[in-house]
């Protein structure tokens, strides 16, 4: 059961990234471009697991070459930036939310190599690219299924930080569930950390005790709250079904391949990097994806959720991006 | 509001309290133990990251799950000693060290981690204490989930109260750790060697700050995350001033802490309209309060933070 999902996400996976740099290459036939990822978190975090996921899928197609250092402290980022850009690296990866001035500094002093930085604020100049977080499509057709699901029809969440990705994730996961649930109630608690796993679990738990019978679970350790109370819960980013089996019925799959075949294939074309790339992250791009279940969820709840995501991937449904900080 | 007073109510609130106590109260104890001795340290934070780290990972290598808590305290005494040299015979600064000491050994820990363990999608998993079932005893209404419904280590946290209150208190290794504390020229006078207690003492209380540690991982989750531990050994730091360096008030302390912590998670969630913040920022500052009221009367032991040269008048 978990197996078929896995693998079908691997497979999507693989296939978007094997699939778009062939067109690319096909277009422009050109050796590999060079790569440096710095990431401000372990790769093993979440989210940036999914990047370095996707940047080494993308190095074993001959993409890119991809080099990376991890844990690199806000302090010491600037430094990491420059010493890639001198080592002539083609493409600087990283994440700019705590050190957006002096990333920005760095990409000027370097504007033959081309930056794309997950970043709170707007692209700049030629050559710094930006991209935003975008899996709330996914998160609004896991509230679908929810809301179909739920016997109480309270819903909880657990986030780390309310910052605009969080939020807009925690809302339309909401949405998707009115949509289907018009009198649904949310609950929602925020821990003040991306990484305390205990504390999120007590949040899971805390919600569960006020009625919440599904819980979306922006941050790790929440599953294992409804999985101590037996209540079901839905992942992000990554998928969580492997860790918590009978738990966990679907994810809000984020997927960076596509961001990566867009802005290597700008660094081909010489085109200007210096624009929002957030658009790649979207599910008609195949940046995000709801991989569930199906033993999980209840046949009769799975026809309106697909009947949207085919909206979504058409382009006739936009799923609504409310940044505000969910109550 | 009602809502709010209901929640008093819930034995899952409870049983919540004692569960986010236990890792304060190993810790605390730790900090006390040391510093009843006259040394500061600073280190708690990054040997609770070892705790958390060695004992999950023993575990996960095949350890049953008391031999895991067994090596975390180890690791955590070896800590200590590292600390307890640098301080004690070599009395550098307890500040500096025990910052040093946390830098060094929450880094320790996650290169350890990355060299032995292959990391997937997410950290891989051990399985964990579970929560106790007494029968008869757990289903007591509201008494059972709280008092026999917790996992085995908290059990072992309290024991440790007990433990450490009557060796303080009433034995002879206590006067001495304490006299340590208070006048070590007083403990050489006795023919006691107050180098040697001060050794023995930072690295029974490291032991005891890993034990905290590894409770993150081996009962209150069953993964290692470098970042996990989160501030508690800060927190437990204040809680032995608040504590005026006794263990039984430690215990409330860590209790206090606790309750003010599972009490704000679920008020997010009745209570609108009031920034999450304010409810995240609850323990901390009704801590505070409680500390800047308790602590004019604390009696701070003497000797804390001079280090010992013999024959140094």
């Amino acid at each position: 059961m978990t197996f078929k999902t896995t693998r079908r996400t691997l497979m999507m996976g693989a296939a978007a990234t094997l699939a778009l740099p062939t067109y690319i290459r096909r277009a422009n036939a050109q050796t590999a471009i060079r790569v440096a990822g710095v990431h401000a978190s372990p790769v093993e975090n979440a989210w940036n697991s999914r990047i370095h996921l996707a940047m080494q899928e993308a190095a074993a197609s001959g993409l890119i070459e991809y080099e990376f250092s991890e844990g690199v402290a806000a302090t010491d980022y600037p430094r990491a930036m420059r010493e890639y850009a001198e080592g002539g690296a083609q493409l600087i990866w990283g994440e700019s939310y705590a050190v957006e001035r002096e990333a920005r500094e760095v990409a000027a002093d370097y504007p033959e190599t081309a930056f794309l930085m997950g970043s709170s604020g707007g692209p700049e100049g030629e050559n710094f690219g930006v991209f935003g977080t975008r899996n709330h499509e996914a998160a609004y057709l896991a509230g679908m299924l929810a809301g179909g699901m739920s016997e109480t029809g309270v819903f909880g969440s657990v986030g780390g930080y309310p910052i605009p990705e969080v939020n807009l994730l925690i809302n339309a996961f909401r949405m998707g569930v009115t949509e289907v649930n018009p009198d649904a109630t949310f609950l929602n608690g925020f821990i003040g950390a991306w990484f305390d796993p205990a504390r999120a679990q007590e949040m899971a738990i805390a919600q569960i005790d006020q009625g919440a019978d599904i819980l979306f679970g922006e941050r790790i350790g929440t599953a294992d709250g409804a999985q101590a109370r037996g209540v079901k819960a839905i992942g992000s980013l990554i998928d969580y079904t492997p860790r918590y089996p009978d738990t966990v019925f679907a994810n809000a799959i984020w997927n960076y391949g596509p961001t990566i075949a867009a802005i290597v294939a700008d660094v081909q074309a010489g085109n200007p990097v210096g624009r929002d790339y957030t658009e790649y992250s979207f599910m008609a791009y195949g940046g995000n994806e709801l991989i569930y279940v199906p033993e999980m969820v209840p046949a009769e709840v799975v026809p309106a959720m697909e009947a949207k995501k085919a909206m979504i991937e058409a382009g006739e449904f936009e799923v609504p991006i409310d940044a505000d900080e969910p109550a | 509001m009602t809502e709010a007073l209901e929640l008093l109510t819930s034995a899952s609130l409870w049983a919540a309290v004692l569960r986010i106590a236990t890792p304060l109260i190993f810790g605390v104890l730790g900090a006390l133990l040391c510093e009843r001795a006259g040394v500061l340290n600073l280190g708690i934070e990054g040997i609770m990251t070892m705790g958390a780290m060695v004992g999950w990972l023993a575990v996960f290598l095949g350890a049953d799950l008391w031999t895991g808590l067994l090596i975390a305290a180890m690791a955590g005494a070896l800590m200590g000693l590292l600390h307890a040299t640098l301080t004690v015979p070599l009395g550098l600064s307890q500040h500096v060290s025990g910052l040093g000491i946390t830098l060094f050994a929450s880094a320790l820990s996650y290169y350890l981690y990355r060299l032995i363990v292959e990391v997937g999608q997410t950290p891989p998993t051990i399985e964990p204490f579970r929560p106790l079932d007494l029968g008869p005893l757990t289903d007591i209404p509201f008494f059972g989930p709280v008092l026999f419904g917790q996992a085995a280590p908290t059990y072992l946290a309290l024991l440790a109260v007990a433990i450490l209150a009557y060796v303080l208190a009433r034995t002879p290794l206590g006067l001495a750790i304490r006299m340590t504390g208070e006048n070590p020229h007083a403990v050489e006078a006795q023919g006691l060697n107050p180098i040697r207690i001060r050794i023995f003492a930072v690295m029974a209380g490291s032991a005891l700050m890993a034990l905290g540690g590894a409770f993150l991982t081996t009962a209150a989750f069953n993964s290692f995350f470098p970042e996990m531990v989160q501030g508690r050994g800060w927190i437990c730091i204040a809680l032995v001033v608040f504590a005026s360096w006794r263990p039984g008030k430690a215990l409330l302390g860590a209790l206090l802490f606790a309750f003010f912590d599972a009490y704000q998670l679920r008020l997010q969630t009745v209570v609108d309209g009031v920034p999450y913040q304010l409810f995240l920022m609850a323990p901390y500052l009704l801590s505070i309060l409680a500390l800047v009221l308790v602590a004019r009367r604390a009696e701070v032991p003497e000797a804390l933070m001079a280090p010992y040269r013999r024959g140094e008048r």
